[in-house]
């Protein structure tokens, strides 16, 4: 039981972690609240079912082909519907939730609305103290860690993590130290992109792939935004694995649990709010005016 | 007889100066007689029930701009209020029979109780924090309906409400009636001393605060108010649909408010009505076509947004009139010189 629990917390705290990271990327160097960010966790993972069932292609293939996809589906769409009207910050809201509903829909009508697997990387598990671990469970885990490390290397070692940080700062001064902003944002949210493409092939052998399955992860992604405290990456990190294991601890622990995970881990973020309202670890900015 | 006669007169002349010199008053009071003299031309049952479903939906969607577009107080769980609304009519209509007279503003008071819940906490967070913490609400709603099956009925929801009347004409102008009288109301609260409070809330804060106005209050009363009216919808749509499922909670139906909102143009009320006037029987239309039609619905929100980001009604507005330049009132774009001033347009 224990274990189970530690097992799953790991595995949701880790995509949690990796949406909202991607997440808060985009929100602090554009100012996008990116909606549509785990609608292109689901497109990669359709992408993975795709490459791997009808084409019959090796999964390995499947995951690059869906990060790939994912990053350059995100690319054409913020060209073409988000970058024009990157003023109007409500505009950018609903085209964001617009852009995600469309993806759904289009999920829906090429696979329709049947819930669909993929197999594991690494078939089999092995046994600690009766409790069964997946090969799959530690693969994902550890994947997840692994680029976690990777994004902190490029944001904190890099010129170009050196400009997103500075933009994330204030938009007008990097620009005026020769950053080019608009580029940058783009980069952005190429990276950003991309993660949720990873997370989404990371995951997507252990869960369900459906078109509605970029609901729950928004939901839970947002909470571990708000938590951690906008825009720091330390603080998704952490506030991911708590609200992963108030989840785990829920659905194993409680009767009702499958029901009530959600407004557990939510009720937990309104909690900590009430005592810190910017997040555990955000900066209590002045008010911009 | 004279008196009436005066009145008449006084209305012919209000009629006149006020009204037929600007035509969007000219296109919304053609709507709301259009709106009244619909049932005469047609009783089709199906044609009246969408246009039921839009009046309820005009109401919820002119509530959220009266909270987020007027204070700027972003919500992005109004399906909060509007469920609690749905649920408390339904509960108070199953357990204690209230007819629906009864039930709808006893639920709405309801969800006015929830818009002060949520109104508190929010105080102290503004910005996206608020919009992405409102969103949680409504999905801790849902879990504990799930979890208290006997109850509020699980994931089947309470069906088997009354009916507001038998007839479907009666309902319709019911509904008709009071979405026209709320969103007058709403209009009207927006037109004043507190209106322009919440006007100000939005552009400066800090400032009203200097000003010597509890903002808190205000706030909390903007949360208030929008519960309420959002709450009446709610109630509306349970004894129309005659069940309060966990549909109104979901997150797609705050999302709908939001996309509504920004859609017709924000901090206006008219905007919203239009646009679910606009877009809730559109998504009717497209039904001829069911696989396509919820894509269909958002490419048309995507392709409108990029060539007018602030909205399709004011966009409208801005082209068939103009603001002199002077006494900044509003004039027919085709005339030269203001109406009320006599300066020159640009």
């Amino acid at each position: 039981m224990l274990l189970d629990i530690i097992i799953t917390s790991l595995i949701n705290g880790s995509t949690y972690a990796l949406l909202a990271i991607g997440f808060s990327l985009i929100f602090g160097v554009a100012r996008i609240v990116n909606i549509a960010h785990t609608a292109f966790y689901m497109v990669a993972a359709y992408c993975i079912y795709f490459v791997t069932y009808r084409l019959e292609l090796h999964p390995v293939a499947g995951m690059l082909v869906g990060i790939v996809v994912a990053s350059l589906l995100g690319l054409i769409t913020y060209k073409i519907f988000i970058a024009p009207i990157r003023e109007h910050e409500g505009a950018v809201l609903i085209a964001t939730i617009a852009l995600a509903i469309a993806l759904q829909e289009v999920m829906l009508l090429i696979f329709s609305g049947d819930y669909l697997s993929v197999p594991p990387l690494v078939p089999g598990y092995f046994t600690i103290f009766d409790v069964k671990v997946f090969y799959q469970q530690l693969i994902t885990v550890a994947a997840a860690l692994l680029i976690l490390a990777l994004l902190r290397a490029l944001l904190m070692k890099t010129r170009l993590g050196l400009a997103i940080r500075a933009t994330a700062q204030d938009r007008e001064v990097a620009n005026l130290m020769g950053m080019n902003e608009s580029q940058v944002a783009m980069l952005t949210v190429v990276i950003s992109v991309a993660l949720a493409g990873f997370t989404g092939a990371v995951i997507v052998p252990l869960t369900i792939v459906e078109p509605f399955m970029w609901l729950h992860p928004l939901i839970m992604m947002m909470a571990v935004v708000v938590l951690g405290g906008l825009g720091s990456i330390k603080g998704s990190f952490v506030a991911a694995y708590i609200l992963g294991f108030a989840e785990a601890l829920v659905v194993f622990v409680l009767p009702m649990g499958a029901f009530l995970k959600g407004s557990v881990a939510l009720s937990i973020m309104i909690l900590v709010l009430l005592i810190r309202p910017e997040g555990l670890f955000g900066i209590a900015f002045e008010e911009e005016r | 007889m004279d008196l009436i006669r005066f009145y008449i007169r006084r209305l012919i002349t209000i009629i006149k100066n006020e009204v037929l010199v600007l035509p969007s008053r000219i296109v919304v009071a053609l709507f709301f007689i259009l709106l009244l003299v619909i049932p005469l031309i047609t009783d089709d049952p199906y044609f009246l029930r969408i246009l039921i479903l839009t009046s309820i939906f005009a109401i919820l969607a002119a509530s959220w701009d009266l909270l987020s577009g007027f204070t700027g107080q972003m919500n992005f769980g109004h399906a909060l209020f509007f469920g609690v609304g749905a649920y408390g009519a339904a509960l108070l209509n199953q357990h204690l029979n209230l007819p629906p007279w009864g039930s709808i503003p006893l639920g709405a008071c309801g969800a006015v109780l929830a818009g002060l819940i949520i109104g508190i906490p929010c105080l102290r967070l503004r910005g996206t924090y608020l919009a992405l913490t409102t969103l949680a609400f409504p999905i801790i709603l849902m879990g504990i309906v799930f979890a208290f099956p006997a109850i509020t009925g699980g994931e089947l929801g309470l069906s088997g409400l009354d009916r507001i009347v038998r007839s479907r004409v009666t309902t319709y102008y019911i509904t008709v009636s009071v979405m026209i009288v709320l969103v007058t109301v709403m209009w009207k609260i927006t037109d004043s001393h507190v209106g322009i409070i919440f006007h100000s809330i939005r552009e400066d804060e800090v400032a009203v605060r200097a000003a010597g106005i509890n903002t808190t209050r205000y706030k909390l009363l903007a949360f208030c108010l929008s519960g309420f009216f959002a709450g009446v919808a709610g109630g509306l749509y349970a004894h129309f649909m005659r069940i309060a499922g966990p549909s109104t909670l979901e997150v797609s139906m705050s999302f709908q408010v939001v996309i509504w909102c920004i859609f017709g143009g924000v901090v206006t009320i008219w905007g919203p009505v239009g646009a679910v006037f606009i877009l809730f029987p559109l998504m009717e239309f497209f039904r001829f076509w069911p696989e396509f039609r919820t894509l269909m619905f958002a490419l048309v929100i995507l392709l409108i947004l990029l060539y007018m980001p602030q909205g399709l009604l004011p966009w409208i507005r801005d082209k068939i009139e103009n603001v002199c330049p002077r006494c900044k009132i509003r004039n027919v774009a085709t005339r030269k010189t203001c109406r009320i001033c006599a300066a020159e347009m640009h």
